[in-house]
């Protein structure tokens, strides 16, 4: 075996050589255009540099940093040729339920006054725990059932909303303990995310979790004949996407050191148009977390250069989605061209 | 180049100003390269009133190309091309088609939930003064389309409850129903039975006797001198010649395509035959089959014949777990096991490559070497969920020099492979789990026959190394030629099983139609 090795060595290296570029060069190439669109457009109409300013890239980032731990999760749905609209609800739900575990001690009008004060630990596990149910509800109803992604995570979207206003009947959950809040504070969420999205882009390259994720997404019937037990592995990866979710939900809590009902909104939205933007095919087969951290860096672009240049929060969506929309015309086209060839 | 529309055309036709251009179709010297292959060089092709022509050639020798640029589907570089004389440039399929060419593709497109008539005459419906379709109106045409080409077939059925057949008699309907003058079939037989070719024959006989024009397509060549007045040969994107079907033989025509001999199709060689791997008793599975009983030995090739849709690769999935059964038992070395799903029927030793190399093959976007790892993973090559990736490229090489894939490099899509290679990546998935019992649906179907004769000779060896072999396949000659023994079945039933000495066409027919 070692013999075949070291002459099956040389033949992948030139093959290597000779090998396209990858995909997420054209997007990165799209986010510096970007950043350097603004950039020039500041110093045209508002006299200053959009690039040169660290205070403004760090909000854009932290912005961003929510969205992009959901389209972790919901990039590894995608490939495998799902969908999942539940997750901004998701958010709103732990947001809730962490919150109430999280108030400082001896705090009168706490949710639950017998469990303040609590090591930040039981919030985030309780946070974590509720993102993965939700997760694995999904997944079990999408496998099990055999009804459509779409349908199942519509579902959870509408209910885990419902769970959120009916945890404090809408009313905000404050005073939440330092030690909570820190989970939130300085570049705690960018790490965050750019850890979540390392360990899964590690995940999908190179173990089995994620060739079978991607063997799935390109032919379910296919991977079943190959033994895969495809059932099995769309709950888990409806389980962890759940549980990024989750993660989110607690990662904005702390930040806004409050926790609501209402947080989340949309969040399902932009972290499918994140994933969508990176290369992720809807289709399934294709995508790389790579792409989707780009994606993610770039819809914060986009929000923050708007802002920068003091665009009007409705245009500002108006152009976001042509974006989005944009950038799938974009990817199919260079899909088309690549197999024309 | 002057172009004149269709309508132009259609006068000049009509007029009678060209008389009797003796050719259809005339393309001469037409060239089309892609980006890193020249796929068509210097090609000309002449096409007559009346007559079938058969394209023949193996895959990637610009059979494909040149019928898509005679459909318009691809602009050629550089060429002419004439129709009935008219030098003419198409810019679309549906140009050609207002030209009154037609192509039926290899895979079918049509529309599932809707009825036959609303299919054939879809984008032309009649309507009424207030933009209505007229159904009624539309059924007749259908009806009396049918009627011409003696397809037994009513206008109301939905597609989808269609067999295969049908469906190609319901493409070959439409685009005789765009009263094309040329039509360009590709591939019709792959995946029909003896008695539904027959019929289509006929209905082509019926289209020559009209005076269309006729470009066939196909890898069989039975089909070639039952159906063909003249064939062409093309290989590695030239024309190798163009002969009457009545002046060559078939093994002409195989040099022609390898460009060297192939000395036998049919590798078959007597191996020492074994214990029993396989033994299935009484198995059944409710609505398809049942009552299948036989024992499959080491070192054996157990041929599966029967019509299409008699129950073979559903006797096949069920073994493998697919679609687990309803009653009856499976044993493996003697012992009795319940498959449930592909993974235990793998963890038994079983491999089992599909009828269908893109629903149940293929993963078509990803890579050749994930295509071919896949089932190798449930197998260990992993510590702690990664993957060896080295052990499993170096594997992965080994298979693809071992089948002689023609690929450049292991990280091609699979997708730009050709249906030869393609099989052979999914031969080489099965082959990286080492199965004691291998189960092969249609191995060779719609590949070329170079590349059928090495598939042939791989299962010779596979069986010499008392690889249990159980393989289904359509094509009798291949059945005959490879197996030791013919299981045949008939309606979900086993009608028999024949030893090789007695094994022949008449009697395997007989047992499938009883």
């Amino acid at each position: 075996m070692a013999t075949d090795i070291s002459t099956a060595a040389p033949a992948s290296e030139t093959s290597r050589a000779g090998r396209r570029l990858p995909p997420e060069l054209s997007i990165l190439g799209v986010m510096l255009g970007m950043m350097l669109l603004f950039e020039v457009l500041g110093w045209i109409f508002v006299g200053q540099s959009f690039i040169a300013n660290p205070l403004r890239l760090k909000i854009m980032i932290l912005q961003e940093a929510e969205i992009g731990i959901i389209a972790v999760g919901v990039t590894q749905i995608i490939i495998m040729g799902g969908i999942d609209l539940s997750s901004g609800s998701v958010v709103g739900m732990t947001a809730m339920i962490a919150a109430s575990l999280a108030q400082v001690a001896g705090y009168a009008h706490a949710i639950y006054p017998s469990l303040t004060g609590l090591n930040p630990i039981f919030p985030v596990a309780a946070g974590l725990a509720c993102g993965m149910i939700a997760g694995l509800i999904n997944g079990s109803l999408i496998a099990l059932t055999k009804i459509p992604a779409f349908i199942a995570t519509l579902g959870m979207m509408v209910s885990a909303r419902g769970v959120a206003d009916w945890y404090t009947n809408g009313q905000p959950i404050g005073n939440l303990s330092d030690g909570f809040a820190a989970i939130g504070a300085g570049w705690w969420p960018v790490i965050i995310f750019l850890g979540v999205a390392l360990i899964f882009h590690i995940a999908l390259r190179y173990t089995r979790y994620g060739k079978f994720t991607y063997a799935i997404g390109a032919n379910p019937l296919a991977a079943r004949v190959s033994g895969i037990n495809v059932e099995r592995h769309m709950i888990a990866v409806y389980t962890i996407a759940g549980l990024l979710s989750g993660l989110s939900g607690i990662v904005h809590t702390a930040r806004a050191i409050s926790g609501q009902a209402g947080v989340g909104v949309g969040f399902e939205l932009d972290a499918i148009a994140a994933a969508v933007i990176g290369g992720t095919s809807l289709s399934g087969g294709v995508g790389r977390m790579t792409g989707t951290v780009i994606g993610a860096v770039i819809l914060g672009i986009l929000t923050s250069g708007f802002t920068f240049l003091n665009v009007d929060a409705h245009y500002q969506e108006i152009i976001k989605g042509g974006v989005i929309v944009a950038a799938v015309v974009a990817d199919q086209y260079r899909q088309r061209r690549r197999k024309s060839a | 180049m002057a172009t004149i529309s269709p309508s132009t055309a259609e006068i000049v036709r009509q007029s009678g100003a060209i008389p009797g251009a003796e050719y259809l179709l005339e393309v001469s010297n037409v060239r089309k390269a892609f980006p890193g292959v020249l796929a068509l060089d210097d090609v000309s092709f002449r096409l007559k009133r009346g007559h079938v022509h058969a394209l023949m050639g193996e895959n990637g020798a610009g059979k494909s190309t040149l019928m898509k640029i005679i459909a318009g589907i691809y602009t050629p570089d550089s060429g002419s091309f004439k129709l009935k004389g008219q030098e003419i440039k198409l810019t679309s399929p549906l140009d050609a088609l207002q030209y009154g060419i037609a192509m039926i593709h290899q895979e079918l497109n049509l529309m599932d939930y809707m009825t036959v008539a609303e299919n054939i005459w879809i984008r032309r419906e009649p309507l009424n003064a207030l933009g209505f379709v007229r159904h009624e109106e539309m059924r007749r045409r259908t009806r009396d389309l049918f009627q011409r080409l003696d397809i037994p077939l009513h206008p109301e059925t939905e597609v989808r409850d269609l067999s295969v057949a049908n469906r190609q008699m319901v493409e070959i309907a439409k685009a005789v129903s765009y009263d094309s003058d040329i039509l360009i079939m590709d591939e019709p037989t792959s995946a029909i039975t003896e008695r539904e070719v027959e019929h289509l024959f006929r209905i082509i006989r019926a289209l020559k006797d009209q005076g269309k024009g006729i470009i066939y397509i196909t890898h069989k060549m039975n089909e070639l001198f039952e159906i063909a007045d003249e064939v062409s040969v093309f290989r590695d994107g030239r024309f190798v010649g163009e002969h009457k079907a009545s002046d060559v033989t078939r093994d002409d025509i195989i040099r022609l395509m390898v460009g060297r001999e192939i000395t036998q199709m049919f590798p078959k060689e007597t191996v020492p035959i074994g214990d029993v791997a396989l033994s299935v008793r009484d198995l059944c599975l409710e609505g398809k089959f049942h009552g299948v009983s036989f024992d499959l030995r080491k070192g054996e090739i157990l041929g599966f014949a029967g019509l299409v849709g008699s129950g073979r690769s559903n006797v096949a999935e069920t073994l493998f777990g697919v679609t687990p059964a309803t009653s009856g038992s499976i044993l493996i070395d003697g012992e009795e096991i319940t498959i449930k799903n592909p993974g235990t029927a793998m963890d038994a030793g079983m491999g089992f490559l599909t009828e269908d190399r893109k629903a149940s093959g293929c993963f078509l976007l990803l890579d050749i070497m994930a295509n071919m790892q896949i089932a190798l993973l449930r197998h260990g090559h992993t510590s702690a969920g990664f993957v060896k990736e080295h052990e499993i490229e170096a594997l992965c090489h080994q298979q693809k020099n071992r089948l002689r894939v023609r690929t450049p490099d292991l990280e091609e899509p699979i997708i730009n492979l050709s249906g030869g290679n393609q099989q052979k990546v999914l031969i080489a998935r099965w082959l990286m789990i080492k199965p004691q019992i291998l189960i092969l649906d249609e191995p060779t179907r719609g590949i070329d026959v170079g590349a059928k004769a090495e598939i042939h000779k791989l299962i010779t060896e596979l069986a010499g190394q008392g690889v249990a072999v159980l393989m289904i396949s359509s094509e009798l000659p291949e059945v005959l030629g490879m197996s030791d023994r013919v299981l045949v079945m008939h309606e979900g039933r086993m009608t028999g099983i024949v030893g090789r000495k007695d094994a022949t066409q008449v009697r395997i027919m007989e047992l499938a139609s009883q």
